[in-house]
């Protein structure tokens, strides 16, 4: 039961994590229809930075100033890249930010190589916040369960409550009546943009000490964002909330119990075959959960997409 | 009656017109008289990987340039007919199954549209970012299976074989490499005209209305899912082709051909050969063989370098290679090829300029940066300079501004000279 328990919050970590860059890439795709593919890549470059930064002058501050240049680099490049390529239609946008991804990934080889950044978590967080049943749960990783949730909570208030929120969520489904209203559309188009990629690079940061600084944490975590968002629905917020969590739970539950096909196969009456090496099933007789678990979110994909086309929460189909 | 015949005959237009076959047959031509020109065994290694990913790159095309389908897992139609043809062939050595290499593609292709077909039904039923996510989601899952099912896959060493233990054929073992060429070099031709035929049929035409309108096609009474569908298929069937190519040739697959970088990669070179021209994606893959062969013997950014240029590609010429010298064919039309002549001789010094020294910052800083300690001295451009000391990174920096304030003076002049050739004059033919 206690293994359970560890196993549920460490699911809500990776799951907030994940929610963490889906909310800003669902943002972003509901205002200008496009999938930001280097999402990730933004969320590497907050990982890099903040590293660099806190070599420099601690922890803390990275994790303010890091999102903040990234969300600057972010607008920059949705004004003065993506928004030239908007003409061109929806593909080619695919395609830049595809390109996108690539060359981020070249630029961070280039300036701090291949090897993996010595990045870790402050001092002042390295203490077991509480144990159960022998079971030390880190401090850090309840810190970043409150940046998370913190993140979600004022991402959530700005766009409910606010004025500025209401223009943005009118400027998601009406921008020609919005800009005829004397609103700056493409300003807040820009503005969102920033706004989502610095949330990725606060991902980013509080990521970085726990899965790792290297040039290969984009596309390990790009691939997954993808499939949460199209498991959401492309577009809800909620959808993207809720399949992250599931994604979270998922992966770390398969992670954790060792099941065995071979049990499962014998328990229903099958006898396991003499000469593994010989027989054709042998993938299936020594397959494990573990081994499983990387391909779950894509299977859970492929079975979301054949039975609810529009994702778990999407309203239409897309 | 029979005068009637005759004439009626002579009236109709032949089967193949001379002027579409031409084409065809100079670049036959010219695939047969390659291995003369370039006999060294890195020679044919290149020429068969070039000749490989054209087919690759033209079947990925099928997708992104005729049917407006973005695929981020293409991958996997070619890995999976590779594979296939790795145990096809493995059950030839093994079990004598009774197979002629030549015929192996063809079982590819097929093992390659059983898959597209299986995957298509229900990844098309949307286009656009949808499909694009679908394909990407499909095309880890398969990657990540790669490690899982060891049976087929071969786990993380893959699966090899040897092509010379079928029957021969025409006294061909197979073994050397020039017989893989003109192997490779027959199927090529044999694919690209079969994929040319096809966007001339009018599944290939209705093809190009789905791309361009899929509400209006469907008004014209055509399902535009299906329509996605069997340009799928016919994309998966030519992807195995190009797998069982790859098999025959490097005798060895693995799960680097079916991952997110080989389709990614095939999505580039797609891109910078022009996905509006059925031409674009051969002259994508020629361009980006000899790129990738010829630049990463030099550096160890190329890589960089692919990637600044595939981005700027996709910003200011989205037509890619192929649109950027379909723009000049209208001057030359016209006749006013010349004027161009000048502003472009005058344009070309600050951007060599420009190109070469922000190669230059960029080489120097890499080595300032990545050099094993006590390695300061460098090689650039036949110069040897200290990349420790402040000065040759400084020179090339004030090069690099210097000629991009020229470039950006120089830039009207081009433009107006631009618009000159291509303006036609009232009255003229």
């Amino acid at each position: 039961m206690s293994l359970f328990i560890v196993n549920i919050l460490d699911g809500l970590v990776t799951g907030l994590l994940l929610f963490m860059l889906c909310s800003g890439l669902t943002l972003i795709f509901s205002m200008m229809g496009v999938l930001n593919f280097a999402h990730a890549s933004f969320y590497m470059l907050g990982a890099y930075f903040g590293y660099q930064i806190s070599t420099y002058v601690g922890f803390w501050p990275g994790l303010v100033l890091a999102p903040v240049i990234v969300g600057v680099i972010g607008a920059a490049i949705e004004r003065y890249g993506l928004r030239r390529v908007h003409q061109y239609g929806h593909v080619p946008e695919l395609i830049f930010t595809f390109g996108l991804a690539l060359l981020i990934e070249e630029v961070v080889q280039f300036f701090w190589g291949k090897s993996q950044m010595a990045f870790e978590a402050p001092e002042a967080l390295k203490f077991a916040a509480f144990s159960i049943a022998g079971n030390a749960f880190p401090a850090y990783k309840l810190f970043m369960i409150f940046i998370a949730i913190g993140v979600f909570l004022v991402l959530l208030y700005i766009l409910t409550k606010t004025r500025i929120g209401m223009i943005i969520q009118a400027a998601l489904s009406y921008p020609e009546t919005v800009q005829n209203l004397g609103h700056n559309v493409p300003l807040i188009f820009m503005g969102v943009f920033g706004v989502g990629t610095a949330m990725a690079a606060i991902a980013g940061v509080i990521a970085g000490p726990v899965l790792g600084t290297f040039p290969g944490m984009a596309v390990l975590l790009g691939s997954i964002v993808f499939v949460t968002i199209v498991i959401g629905g492309l577009g809800s917020l909620w959808g993207a909330l809720a399949a992250s969590l599931l994604i979270g739970w998922l992966q770390t539950f398969a992670a954790a119990y060792n099941l065995r096909m071979a049990d499962l196969l014998t328990a229903i009456g099958l006898s396991e075959p003499v000469d593994m090496a010989e027989s054709m099933l042998s993938d299936l007789w020594t397959l494990t959960l573990p081994q499983v678990g990387p391909i779950l979110p894509y299977l859970l994909m492929i079975i979301v997409l054949a039975l609810r086309p529009q994702g778990l929460f999407g309203k239409r189909e897309t | 009656m029979s005068v009637d015949n005759q004439s009626l005959a002579q009236r109709r237009a032949p089967l193949v017109p001379i002027r579409s076959a031409l084409p065809w047959l100079i670049a036959s031509g010219f695939l047969l008289l390659l291995p003369q020109v370039f006999p060294s065994g890195a020679g044919l290694t290149i020429m068969n990987q070039m000749a490989i990913t054209i087919v690759f790159a033209l079947a990925y095309n099928m997708l992104l340039g005729q049917a407006g389908m973005l695929s981020f897992g293409h991958a996997v139609y070619m890995g999976l007919g590779g594979f296939f043809c790795m145990h096809l062939l493995n059950q030839v050595e093994y079990n004598d199954l009774y197979l002629p290499l030549p015929l192996l593609p063809l079982f590819g292709g097929l093992f390659g549209l059983f898959f597209a077909f299986l995957i298509g039904s229900f990844s098309t039923r949307r286009a656009g970012t949808v499909f694009a996510m679908i394909s990407l989601g499909v095309g880890e899952l398969i990657a990540a299976c790669s490690i899982i099912i060891v049976v087929f896959f071969g786990g993380e060493e893959g699966v090899s074989g040897d092509r010379t233990m079928g029957p021969e054929v025409l006294g061909f073992d197979f073994a050397s490499q020039l017989e893989v060429y003109y192997l490779t070099a027959i199927w090529l031709v044999v694919a690209a005209l079969g994929m040319y035929l096809f966007s001339r049929t009018p599944m290939g035409r209705i093809a190009n209305a789905v791309r361009d309108n899929e509400e209006r096609a469907e008004f014209l009474g055509y399902s535009q899912r299906y329509v996605r569908w069997i340009s799928f298929c016919a994309s998966g069937f030519f992807c195995g082709i190009a797998g069982a190519l790859f098999a025959i040739n490097f005798e060895i697959l693995t799960e680097e051909n079916l991952n997110l970088a080989t389709s990614g990669s095939i999505l580039l070179i797609t891109f910078l050969g022009g996905v509006g021209f059925f031409i674009g994606p051969v002259i994508g893959a020629v361009v980006f063989t000899l790129l990738q062969t010829v630049l990463s013997l030099y550096t160890e950014i190329w890589q960089l370098y692919l990637g600044i240029l595939f981005v700027l590609t996709v910003m200011f010429f989205p037509f890619g290679l192929t649109g950027l010298i379909a723009m000049h064919f209208r001057p030359w039309n016209l006749g006013k090829f010349g004027l161009l002549v000048r502003p472009y001789a005058v344009m070309a010094v600050p951007a060599l300029v420009f190109v070469s020294s922000a190669v230059a910052v960029m080489e120097i800083l890499f080595h300032a940066r990545h050099a094993s300690i006590g390695d300061e001295e460098m090689n650039l451009f036949g110069l040897t300079i200290n990349t420790h000391s402040q000065v040759p990174l400084l020179v090339a920096c004030v090069a690099v501004v210097v000629s991009f304030l020229v470039i950006k003076r120089l830039a009207p002049g081009l433009k107006e000279a631009w618009d000159e050739a291509n303006h036609q004059e009232r009255g003229a033919p």
